[in-house]
């Protein structure tokens, strides 16, 4: 058991570590992956407008200066709006852009294994065959409507 | 599947379905394209680059408006502010006003700019581009003339413009025969 929570950790520090590392210690060549060129709507990293040579120089300096990545996003957003961020902010309202997908993914996870599920109980019935008093393994509703049509034929 | 199911997921599917058609519908119908003359030109209320104090382009009604889109980093922003700024001085007590509209651009570089070219006109900054859209901006410098009414008058210069086109343009959005 402490094998396993302590292997666990590991994986956690190994995942984080990274993480809080970028944020404290940001380079160049992340943010320009990270940021759009707000005149052609291409990340910085491949554009070479002169507003996204102006960022660059921003970032550098902001580096210099000892900025985290969320301090010069930031700053950025306020020049430029929230345009100037590949990804959307992971709060408020864009938090519905990351969250959507994952519902979307949930929900057709869901309908496939009903119908799978439905379409399993279909075969099986139709493997089993008639019942023992000799009717097929038929949907309640449409053996009732059945049972409707073949009443009006009684005689 | 039950038949009330299966009906609520047609229904929904139908509404995204027109949902999406409405949503391209809007955008053929309203393109970010250039207003034509004759029409009133789109309003905007943008913070003063220098004092953050709102600017509304409806309060210059009743004079003719020269709208400029520029940014600092635009090289032939750098040549026309001269032309602008010297329209400004011979047409502002005749009611003309010159406004510059800063986009894409940072705070310093604009203040810088409008330091270094020694403009006195109102600028104002648009930091998200909200109005490129509007006038159907595509790149820097554009100007637009705007009439005494609101409307926009003569032509749409997409580009650096001489002195011959602020001329032409101011006299037009005056009223005066060019």
């Amino acid at each position: 058991m402490t094998r396993r929570i302590l292997a666990a950790l590991v994986v956690a520090l190994a995942v984080v570590a990274p993480a809080a590392a970028s944020e404290q210690n940001p380079t160049v060549s992340e943010l320009e992956r990270e940021l759009i060129c707000p005149t052609c709507h291409e990340t910085l990293a491949a554009s070479t407008s002169p507003i996204a040579e102006r960022m660059r120089a921003f970032i550098r300096a902001r580096i210099a200066a000892g900025d985290t990545k969320s301090e010069i996003k930031d700053k950025l957003v306020e020049q430029f709006g929230e345009s100037v961020l590949a990804a959307p902010p992971k709060s408020g309202f864009n938090l519905l852009a990351w969250l959507l997908p994952l519902v979307g993914i949930v929900l057709a996870a869901g309908i496939v294994g009903f119908l799978a599920y439905r379409w399993s109980r279909s075969r099986k019935a139709e493997e089993l065959g008639p019942s023992a008093d000799g009717r097929l393994g038929l949907d309640p509703e449409l053996e009732r409507r059945l049972d409707e049509e073949l009443a009006r034929y009684d005689v | 599947m039950p038949g009330r199911l299966r009906i609520a997921l047609q229904a929904a599917a139908v509404l995204v379905v027109a949902l999406l058609l409405a949503l391209l519908g809007w955008k053929v119908f309203n393109p970010d394209e250039a207003p034509d003359a004759g029409r009133p030109a789109p309003n905007f209320t943008l913070p003063h680059l220098n004092s953050d104090e709102p600017v509304s382009l409806a309060s210059f009604r009743g004079k003719a408006v020269v709208l400029n889109f520029w940014a600092s980093w635009c090289g032939p922003c750098k040549d026309e502010a001269p032309l602008l700024e010297s329209a400004w001085n011979r047409y502002k007590d005749q009611g003309v006003v010159v406004l510059g509209v800063d986009a894409q651009d940072f705070d310093v570089d604009a203040q810088r700019f409008v330091d270094r070219a020694g403009i006195t006109y109102p600028v104002v900054r648009d930091k998200h581009g909200s109005t490129l859209g509007h006038y159907g901006v595509t790149g820097f410098p554009e100007t637009w003339f705007i009439d005494a009414e609101g409307r926009i008058v003569g032509e749409h210069v997409a580009g650096p413009l001489t002195e011959e086109d602020l001329e032409r343009n101011i006299k037009i959005a005056l009223g005066r025969p060019a």
